[in-house]
Parts: structure tokens; C-alpha cells; sequence
């Protein structure tokens, strides 16, 4: 998943290459006695990666990440973006090349969305044209259509929305480097997840370097390419999730992995790498004619006698039973319902969720523009459940 | 003739000079209030920086200014300066600044501090912060400080006329003198306009001042209170 080269030009926003971060025994005392709130860490977090900081409130993750950005200088050690140092840079030029998203969000109440997404832009000086066009691109990336939220203002967003605009904002600048501090943490746990997906999503087409603070292991292990676990200031562990979950470094770490680390493991795979259960799709529209030859030739088997219904651009609509098909001349176009919809980013854990909570036997996967890929039941995350075992 | 008549043409008489005197007043009141303005805004803005010791003067100020009579004030300016506009500016000015310090304060130290730590993690530097974001946001309140020392400059200039200033307080203390209601009343009528009017037209401008996105916000405010 690192990508030390730049996306192609004209390929998606990201011009600027992601660049390595290194932190050398970095060390911050707040007071010359008192106990060090970072205590001479040092990791490196390969371009294009997202490095989650995580740990128990006061354990210096916060601290950490604030210093890669100088808004705490540390007492000794140094961080080095692409090898160079970031004391060669003044602070404000340091930070409007790094992406700075915060749970509060902070998006400027008296600003449009517009206007807040291009802040970066115009502090490095941007012309009018230039930023105008990157705060439309920005807005299209993360689902805002710019024409009608552009003009808004942040008090008519939701929770969810603004912190989308808090994204966009962060990105604005094309910064190799985006630090995250519990950006999703202030939401509900449905919006939660939505916004966790679209991040995912959004660092596959912009892979930038990621810094993301959090307190919630889930939350790293579905995140992180890597994850620090710090206690007191150090780092205890630093690995991928599935390492984490799999040989925890010490018994703290173990504690705060938890004890169903095993389910915890579900994060670690999504719907995308399952070997999923093909559709019995219909198209609204279709003749029922030729539906029921597709029947005949047993190109289309029925699941439990139904048959999921997609709309023109192949989203899903309904779940219809083929014995409603007699006596219609065309497929109609909306009767039921084909929840739970989930994206094919989506964890094996969330998908689970998703199933189980919705009481139905399958869930419906699509890609990224909405269209059915396939379905996902309890056998098919069964399945990849245990094939790890059988590998062993 | 009615009172009203008479009051018209005493307001009208030469002698009185109505129009000279309001515009004296008007004069003298804008001098104070823009003076008491910057003063006040500079202060609050300090104060509002400084940190918590600073909000402690801030509010014995504005108690301050509240408590001590500005009558008072102007005799005890008058005891040191010759009689005269400044006395009376001075004197209205410190009246008029703990509104407008007290808001200014109020107004910075309220400012989301999401968006101040948003703002200095995205590069803005400690001025743009302050004019880009904080002022912005503490502006409607910074201009309802100003139209509430406005109105009490305005009623308050009145006492200039003791001290020499000028003003429609002259008209109101020569009709006391003399005893006669028309001269009081072509003095006090006028007083009562322009306090009206400054209330009218800062009422205004603290709309102008309200961004859009924070009117929004109120609307919303309000709304979620009355449901």
C-alpha cells in the first residue's frame, strides 16, 4: 500500500508525493523535573502509510503528534519529514504543508465550506482559479456535490458532513503529511464508521503519510497500516494490527488489545478480499420474457426464491420474490429493500455487525460508485474465518 | 400656543441655538464614543490575549465604570483641566469604555477553540488568528459593546453643559435656571431623539456585523428552543 511515487498527473489531486516521517528520540518534558510526557520515542512511518498512535489518556500520544507539527516544540530529539529536519522550516511553513484534522473539526463558523476548504490554498498563495478548481475537486472526493454545499455554512452541515469539510480542508494544501487527532471520535458510531470507510477509500486514491492519534483499538486495527500502542510516554509496540493482535509485545499490550482479540482479527480483513456470493441480479426495466429465460437456462438462480433488483447504474434497490414477477411485463423498480447495503472497504467485523443487526440472511456489497458486486453471508466470513486456520 | 409650539421655537431661537448645540452634542459624542471605542477594543483584545490575571481587571473595570458617576468624573477632571470640550470628552470616553472592553474580552475569549487550534495548525500566524478568525467572530459583539456606550454617551452628554462643553445640556440648564419648561423641554426632547437614534443605527450595524454562518447558527439556536 505505500506508494513513495506520486499519483500520475491528471490522475486524482495528489501531485505531492507522500514523504517519510521519522521521529528520533524524541523526548518533551513540560517541566525541567517532572516526568517526561514523551520519553525519547523513535519510529519511522514508511510513505503513504497510516501510523496509528494509541494509548491511554495521558500516555503522550497527543503530545506526540502536536510536535510534528511544532505546535510543542520537543525538549530533545528531532523529526525529520523526507529527511530533512522540520526546524528547517518556520512553523507556519511547516504547517501549511501538513494536513491538521482535530475532533472539535474547528471549521470557521463565518466562512462557506468553500471558503474554509481553500484556507491552505490561499495562504500558500494560490491564485484564484487554481484554489477555486482544488476546492471543487475536494468537495467531489469526499461525496459533497460543490455546487450545492460549496456556498453553505458549517452550522447547516451535520456532524458528519463537517467533519468530511474538515478532511477536505486538510487535504486542500496536497500535503505529503496528515495529522489526525481522534478526528472521528465527537460522532455517532453509525456516522463513525461511514467516515472511517471514507477515509479509507479517500487514502487509496490520495495516499498521503498519516499520523492518526486514537483511544480505540478497533478503530486502529481497522486504520492502521501500523500502530504504535505508547504507555507513559514510550512506545511499547509498534507493528501491524495483525501482529498486534496476534503476538501482543506484554501483557499491558495484551490487556489493552482485550481479550477477543480473535474477533478483534475480523477488522483485519475486508469484504473486498473475500470470495464473495454472486448476485441474482435483475435490472428494473428488463422484460420479465427474458428474465424468466435466464430463469430457465439456470444462469440466474434465485436465493431463497428472491432476486436482488439494481437500478440502471447497477446500485441496488430491492429484494423482489420471482413468483411477484408474474403477470409483469418489466421488472419494476421498487418494492422492498436490499439493506444492509455495504461497502466492499467495509471490515469483516462491521460486516458482521451490519448482518446481524439487520436480521437478514445476506448483506449487499458494492464498490465504490454504489454498484452490486456480490453478496456476503455468515458462510462466506465463515469461510474466511477459518481459512487462516487451515493455512497454519 | 401649545408647549410643543413653544418648544419648537425656543429649539429655533437664536439665542438658544438648538441646532448648534445638537450639533455640539452630536460632536462631542462621537469624539467619546470613538475614542472609548479603540481604547476599549484595544484593552480587550490584550486582555483577552493575556490570560486569566487580565480577566480579573477587566470586570473591576467594567464594575468600576458602572459604579462611579460620570458627573463625578468630569468634576474631578474639571478640578485639574480648564473648563472645556476635553474635560467632557475624557469624561464620556471613560465612561463609554467598559462596554465595548468587557464585550471585546467576551467576545475574543468565546471564540470556538476548535477553530483557534484549527487555525494555528493549518499556518495561519498569531495575526491572521486574531484578524482572520477571532475578530471576525467577536465582531458582533464588539459593535453591541459600542451601542450600549453610545446610548449612555449620548444621554450623559448632557452634563457637558456644566462644564462648559457646549451640547444640548446648555438648553436643559438654562431652562432650569430661568424656569422656563420649553427651553428645558427644546434641550431634553432633542437628547431623547439621538439616544434613540444611536440605539436604531448600532442596532443595525451589530447586524451588518453578524456573519452569516453565525446568523445561522442563532436561527438554529433559537429554533431547537422554542421546539
Amino acid at each position: 500500500m505505500a506508494a513513495l511515487d506520486p499519483a500520475p498527473p491528471g490522475r486524482g489531486p495528489a501531485e505531492v508525493a507522500a514523504g517519510v516521517l521519522e521521529l528520533s528520540d524524541l523526548t518533551k518534558r513540560f517541566s525541567a523535573h517532572g516526568r517526561a510526557a514523551v520519553d525519547g520515542i523513535s519510529l519511522t512511518v514508511p510513505a503513504g502509510e497510516v501510523c496509528v498512535l494509541i494509548g491511554p489518556s495521558g500516555c503522550g500520544k497527543t503530545t506526540a503528534m502536536r510536535m510534528i507539527n511544532r505546535l510543542i516544540e520537543p525538549t530533545s530529539g528531532d523529526i525529520r519529514l523526507d529527511g530533512r529536519s522540520v526546524r528547517d522550516f518556520s512553523p507556519h511553513q511547516l504547517r501549511r504543508r501538513i494536513g491538521y484534522v482535530i475532533q472539535q473539526v474547528g471549521l470557521m463558523p463565518h466562512l462557506t465550506v468553500a471558503a474554509n476548504v481553500a484556507t491552505v490554498p490561499r495562504l500558500l498563495g494560490w491564485d484564484r482559479e487554481r484554489t477555486r478548481a482544488r476546492t471543487r475537486e475536494l468537495l467531489d472526493l469526499i461525496g459533497l456535490d460543490p455546487d450545492e454545499y460549496g456556498p453553505r455554512y458549517p452550522a447547516e452541515l451535520s456532524g458528519g458532513q463537517q467533519q468530511r469539510v474538515g478532511l477536505a480542508r486538510a487535504l486542500a494544501g496536497d500535503p505529503p503529511l496528515m495529522l489526525m487527532d481522534e478526528p472521528f471520535s465527537a460522532v455517532d458510531p453509525i456516522t463513525r464508521e461511514r467516515l472511517q470507510n471514507d477515509f479509507l477509500r479517500l487514502h487509496r486514491a490520495v495516499p498521503k503519510t498519516v499520523v492518526f492519534v486514537s483511544h480505540d483499538i478497533d478503530e486502529a486495527v481497522k486504520m492502521g497500516d501500523r500502530v504504535a500502542v505508547m504507555r507513559e510516554g514510550r512506545i511499547v509496540q509498534y507493528a501491524p494490527p495483525a501482529e498486534l493482535l496476534a503476538r501482543p509485545a506484554d501483557d499491558f499490550v495484551a490487556d489493552f488489545v482485550g481479550a477477543d482479540r480473535a474477533l478483534k482479527s475480523l477488522s483485519l480483513t475486508r469484504l473486498e478480499d473475500l470470495d464473495l456470493l454472486p448476485a441474482p441480479l435483475v435490472r428494473a426495466g428488463d422484460e420479465v420474457a427474458a428474465v424468466r429465460a435466464r430463469l430457465e437456462s439456470g444462469e440466474l438462480e434465485p436465493l431463497g426464491g428472491t432476486v436482488l433488483v439494481v437500478d440502471p447504474g447497477g446500485r441496488p434497490a430491492a429484494w423482489i420474490p420471482v413468483a411477484r414477477l408474474e403477470g409483469q411485463v418489466r421488472v419494476p423498480a421498487d418494492a422492498g429493500q436490499a439493506d444492509p447495503v455495504l461497502d466492499r472497504i467495509t471490515t469483516l467485523r462491521d460486516a458482521l455487525s451490519a448482518i446481524l443487526e439487520s436480521g437478514a440472511a445476506y448483506g449487499t456489497v458494492v464498490d465504490g460508485e454504489g454498484r452490486v458486486t456480490g453478496l456476503v453471508g455468515l458462510d462466506e466470513i465463515g469461510r474466511a474465518i477459518r481459512r487462516p486456520a487451515e493455512v497454519a | 400656543m401649545s408647549l410643543l409650539q413653544e418648544t419648537w421655537q425656543a429649539y429655533t431661537d437664536p439665542l438658544n441655538d438648538g441646532w448648534g448645540r445638537t450639533v455640539e452634542h452630536i460632536r462631542l459624542s462621537l469624539t467619546a464614543l470613538a475614542l472609548a471605542t479603540v481604547a476599549g477594543v484595544v484593552l480587550g483584545i490584550t486582555a483577552a490575549k493575556v490570560g486569566r490575571g487580565a480577566a480579573v481587571v477587566v470586570v473591576t473595570i467594567g464594575n468600576l465604570g458602572r459604579m462611579v458617576p460620570t458627573l463625578a468624573i468630569i468634576g474631578i477632571i474639571v478640578v485639574f483641566f480648564p473648563l472645556g470640550f476635553w474635560p467632557a470628552a475624557i469624561g464620556l470616553f471613560l465612561l463609554g469604555i467598559p462596554p465595548i472592553l468587557v464585550n471585546a474580552y467576551t467576545g475574543i475569549r468565546d471564540v470556538d477553540p476548535g477553530a483557534r487550534e484549527a487555525s494555528r495548525g493549518m499556518g495561519l500566524s498569531r495575526r491572521q488568528v486574531l484578524t482572520r478568525v477571532e475578530l471576525p467572530l467577536a465582531l458582533p459583539l464588539i459593535v453591541a459593546g459600542v451601542r450600549t456606550s453610545a446610548v449612555e454617551i449620548v444621554a450623559t452628554a448632557t452634563l457637558a453643559g456644566l462644564v462648559g462643553a457646549g451640547g444640548l445640556g446648555v438648553l436643559v440648564l438654562a431652562g432650569l435656571g430661568n424656569n422656563q419648561t420649553e427651553v428645558i423641554l427644546a434641550g431634553a426632547i432633542p437628547v431623547a431623539i439621538l439616544a434613540v437614534l444611536a440605539e436604531l443605527v448600532f442596532a443595525g450595524a451589530e447586524r451588518l456585523a453578524t456573519p452569516r454562518g453565525l446568523r445561522i447558527t442563532r436561527g438554529l439556536a433559537t429554533q431547537r428552543g422554542t421546539a
